[in-house]
């Protein structure tokens, strides 16, 4: 043990990245679902074992939604929500420090996150009596009052843009950024915070943003813990009060948004830079989680790059000849087309000898699909392994946030199974053949050498 | 800044975990534990010894159908010698590479075919192997585990591609990350004389020198079942797991264990500084003192309890935005820093050292932010500390253990660490019954005593640009073979 844990803060979901997230959860712990008179939908696991509740709050506010001339507004309304709060009904104002210590007296952690589709409020908490009702308070007042104090904006920008130098120093970062805008180009996916977006951005379109985007009719909330139905519902009005939307007489309906568009033609990236290692980033925009492929395709990447070390990209790799430590290929399941991606790192000479080799392997995997021994492998595992997907409150937390994000059924986790195993390597075939094209993706190559 | 924890698999996994079996039912840091009621006792960890004297730890937990299954050597880069760093690890990645019966390759087939996931790590102190599967399963893995432990064995080719793999695992963690370089220069000067100063992944001439025998001599040396436990967490009965590792590891050969040589450092007598030159934007400082090691949580004496005020001094200097360094140099006006933590290393199997890095704030220089952040740690030692830092710190201590306990690898994870650095199992209870009892006088004396010149390392990165038309810095492999 080192430190202290609780400075590991509660992550923040992400979005569905296959082969890699939990997707899957209970039959034995039953999820209920309802809806609040103000639009709120809530999803609730109760799970008595631990005195500790877990609750995620979540609208489809992220980066996707973020307008052209406002990159990055969520992202930075999210990280400034946490730097202290004015007073709001009867509780005063507080200090980002007063605000770090309120939440430390409690022994309980609050998070503001917002990545590629959702801004969310994410809140872990003892359930004690003399705990959890403060915690609920505290949360409450922060959701419903940040202070936006431009100092502190100011400051942190700073503090951001100095990261930024410092990570554009990064082979890893560099090779990311270049892959981001080439798979996705102008779509908000592919943007990446420079110091010219951030300076674009006001304290007003911050308040903006939190006044008018965080519609308590449009958040869904995944609560994990031990909690009955009827004081998972009080937190919930407790906790949201601070959103609510005056004279709002119908829930307004989120406009649907443009996809990333298809590569038209192979786009090689071939970047200097000198590092120990090259970085190799390959793919495309590739599927949405609405897809109908999602689970031929899930069964089909863990076969391919999505299963550690027995996957097949590993395998020929790194198991055959020693070329990297780390490669693993995923779907990003997001609201709209997400990438697909292959990445490793390997010695500047060896770079070109790995991308080929892993094209071949993704070529081949496209063309032929799985052999049978493969798929019935992969579902030994992926249906054998499914009660460790579900084995924590944080795991079931993740696959219910799932749930909500996407529209899935409640009985989504007790069919998880029978899903997996109605997947043929014809589906994943035909799959993988729609949604790749393996002769029109971008290839980011950063730091090579010659071939020794 | 953390040990680092090298895995075979490249998943993120944390070495900062804990067990609990605190059973208070508020979180008034002050109360004393409630007493165990006879549910809650049937939770409790057990101890057993196998009949060939290799141990075994059970750790009910009945939440899910699910069981992690771990296999800990107490063996660990500590155990290299010259020449040779690096072997403990490579071993680890070995030990996936088969046995007469199992072949290259088929050990994570298999339970991965039984619907689990395995994963290996290496630090200075030990090296665990694992498998998280469904509790049907844990007799299959035992089995396979079992039989790796003991009839490791693969052709020299299959040792030189691995070690390819091993090598590029260090350009990614260490030579491509200029503060992990830092680090690893900090720790080679730290130590003059005890192995702490190597790293864990190995330097890489040692890398490019290592052969397949010293893996194997290694691995007869120190893979032996008087040196190594099982730990079993999950939906488990005691009996049962006790008489399934009688079964797969009660019968194994034993070899009496062979004692590390000391290896004590000599006394530091003044500061000592480094400076690492490496592609980056901004500078970065790491600072680290001697300090005590906690070795007995049964009856403690001084250096036990300093070793636990220097961790609740660490929680009060930094984490989050109420801590003094957040307060003082990262949030305030006149900031400092851009970022600032410390944290104590309190236990393990050798000397412990309490870090102290930060980023300095633009405009600001390296000595700037290091006369800051001593200045922070002095005026604890001069002012001492509130009782609402304190009671928080307890508090927050208190509260991360229960929600530790939503992982059960963790716990298992936590009882394999103490198990393997000779803490008693109940190690986590006896520090909160202790941290209970600390006093804001203890975290102030600690802060007067500890962090002065003598004992200290100062490391200091002086970032450079990159040149794009620079020649690669590692040389091409094969060089040496």
């Amino acid at each position: 043990m080192k430190k202290i844990n609780f400075k590991l803060a509660s992550q923040s979901l992400c979005a569905v990245i296959l082969g890699t997230s939990m997707l899957n959860a209970h039959a034995v712990t039953p999820i209920e679902n309802w809806q609040q008179p103000n639009g709120t939908s809530i999803w609730l696991a109760s799970s008595m074992g631990i005195p500790m509740v877990d609750v995620h709050v979540e609208f489809d506010m992220g980066k996707r939604r973020d307008p052209e001339d406002k990159m990055g507004l969520s992202s930075l309304a999210a990280s400034l929500a946490s730097k202290g709060v004015s007073a709001w009904k009867d509780q005063a104002a507080l200090d980002e420090a007063a605000l770090g210590d309120a939440w430390a007296d409690l022994g309980a952690e609050f998070n503001i996150g917002a990545d590629d589709d959702s801004f969310a409020f994410a809140l872990r908490s003892l359930t004690y009596p003399d705990v959890l009702p403060k915690s609920i308070a505290l949360a409450a007042h922060q959701i419903a009052a940040p202070a936006f104090d431009p100092l502190i904006a100011q400051r942190e920008i700073e503090k951001t843009i100095a990261a930024i130098k410092e990570a554009e120093t990064q082979p890893g970062y560099v090779a990311g950024v270049a892959y981001a805008q080439a798979v996705f180009g102008k779509h908000p996916y592919g943007h990446v915070t420079t110091e010219a977006s951030l300076k674009a951005l006001t304290i007003d379109d911050l308040k903006q943003f939190y006044k008018t985007k965080l519609n308590p009719c449009h958040a869904k909330v995944s609560i994990v813990g031990a909690l009955t139905h009827e004081q998972a519902d009080q937190m919930v009005t407790q906790l949201l009060e601070g959103l609510q939307v005056a004279g709002q007489t119908s829930c307004p309906t989120l406009a649907d948004l443009p996809d990333p568009a298809k590569l038209t033609e192979a786009v090689n990236k071939d970047i200097k830079f000198d590092s120990a290692q090259a970085q190799i980033m390959i793919g495309q925009p590739a599927m949405k989680r609405s897809d109908p492929d999602f689970f031929p395709i899930l069964v089909g990447n863990h076969i391919l790059g999505g299963s550690g070390l027995v996957s097949r990209l590993s395998e020929q790799v790194r198991e055959k000849r020693g070329l990297t430590y780390s490669i693993d290929s995923y779907f990003a399941a997001r609201q709209s087309v997400g990438e697909f991606t292959i990445a490793l790192q390997t010695r500047p000479d060896q770079a070109q000898q790995a991308v080929d080799l892993s094209m071949q392997v993704l070529k081949d995997f496209v063309e032929k699909g799985p052999t049978e021994e493969e798929l019935k492998a992969a579902k030994a595992n992926l249906i054998g392994g499914f009660p460790l997907r579900i084995d924590s409150n944080r795991n079931l937390l993740n696959n219910i946030a799932n749930i909500a994000r996407n529209g899935l059924p409640l009985n989504y986790l007790d069919t998880w199974t029978q899903q997996i195993d109605a997947v043929t390597s014809e589906d994943i075939r035909r799959a993988f053949a729609a949604k790749l094209q393996p002769d029109k993706m971008v290839t980011v190559i950063l730091g090579a050498q010659a071939a020794k | 800044m953390r040990k680092r924890v090298l895995c075979a698999c490249f998943l993120a996994w944390s070495a900062n975990i804990q067990v609990y079996a605190e059973q208070a039912t508020t979180m008034n840091p002050q109360a004393a534990p409630a007493t165990l009621d006879a549910s809650q006792a049937a939770l409790a960890e057990r101890l057993f010894t196998l009949k060939n004297g290799m141990q075994l730890i059970v750790k009910p937990d009945h939440r899910a159908p699910t069981a992690v299954h771990m296999l800990w050597l107490r063996v660990g880069a500590m155990e290299e010698v010259s020449g040779t760093t690096g072997v403990a690890h490579v071993l680890e990645h070995m030990m996936f590479k088969g046995t007469p019966t199992v072949k290259t390759g088929e050990f994570s087939r298999q339970v991965a075919g039984l619907g689990g996931q395995d994963n290996a790590f290496t630090t200075d102190d030990y090296t665990a192997y694992y498998q998280q599967i469904p509790k049907d399963k844990l007799e299959e893995v035992m089995k396979l585990q079992a039989d790796s432990f003991v009839n490791n064995q693969w052709p020299d080719e299959e040792f030189k591609r691995e070690l390819e793999v091993v090598k590029e695992e260090r350009r990614m963690r260490t030579d491509d990350q200029p503060r992990s370089l830092l680090y690893e220069q900090l720790m080679a000067i730290t130590y003059n004389v005890h192995p702490y100063r190597n790293p864990v992944i190995g330097w890489m001439n040692d890398l490019d020198n290592l052969t397949a025998d010293d893996a194997r001599s290694f691995y007869k040396q120190w893979y032996n079942p008087l040196n190594a436990a099982v730990v079993i967490a999950g939906d488990v009965k005691p009996e049962e797991a006790l008489a399934l590792a009688e079964k797969y590891y009660g019968n194994l050969a034993t070899h009496p264990v062979k004692a590390l040589k000391p290896a004590l450092e000599p006394q530091q007598l003044g500061v000592k500084r480094i400076e690492v030159k490496a592609p980056a934007d901004q500078a970065y400082l790491l600072m680290a003192f001697k300090v005590p090691q906690l070795r007995n949580v049964e009856q403690p004496t001084d250096s036990d309890w300093d070793a636990l005020a220097l961790t609740v001094l660490s929680a009060i200097l930094d984490g989050n935005d109420g801590s003094r360094f957040e307060r003082t140099l990262i949030n305030n006006e006149q900031r400092i820093a851009d970022s600032a933590s410390t944290s104590n290393g309190m236990y393990g199997r050798g000397p412990q050292l309490f870090f102290v890095e930060g980023v300095p704030a633009n405009g600001k220089t390296i000595a700037d932010l290091e006369t800051a952040l001593r200045g922070q740690i002095k005026r604890v030692a001069e002012e001492g500390v509130t009782e609402a830092e304190l009671n928080r710190v307890k508090t927050q201590w208190i509260a991360s253990e229960i929600y530790q306990r939503d992982s059960v690898f963790s716990q298992a994870n936590t009882l394999g660490a103490l198990w393997a650095i000779g803490l008693p199992l109940d190690t986590q209870d006896k520090l909160i019954e202790m941290l209970r009892k600390i006093t804001a006088e203890q975290v102030k004396e600690v802060a007067k005593k500890y962090f002065g010149d003598d004992q200290l390392t100062v490391a200091v990165l002086n970032p450079q640009p990159r040149d794009p038309n620079a020649k690669p810095r590692t040389p091409p492999a094969g060089l040496r073979h």
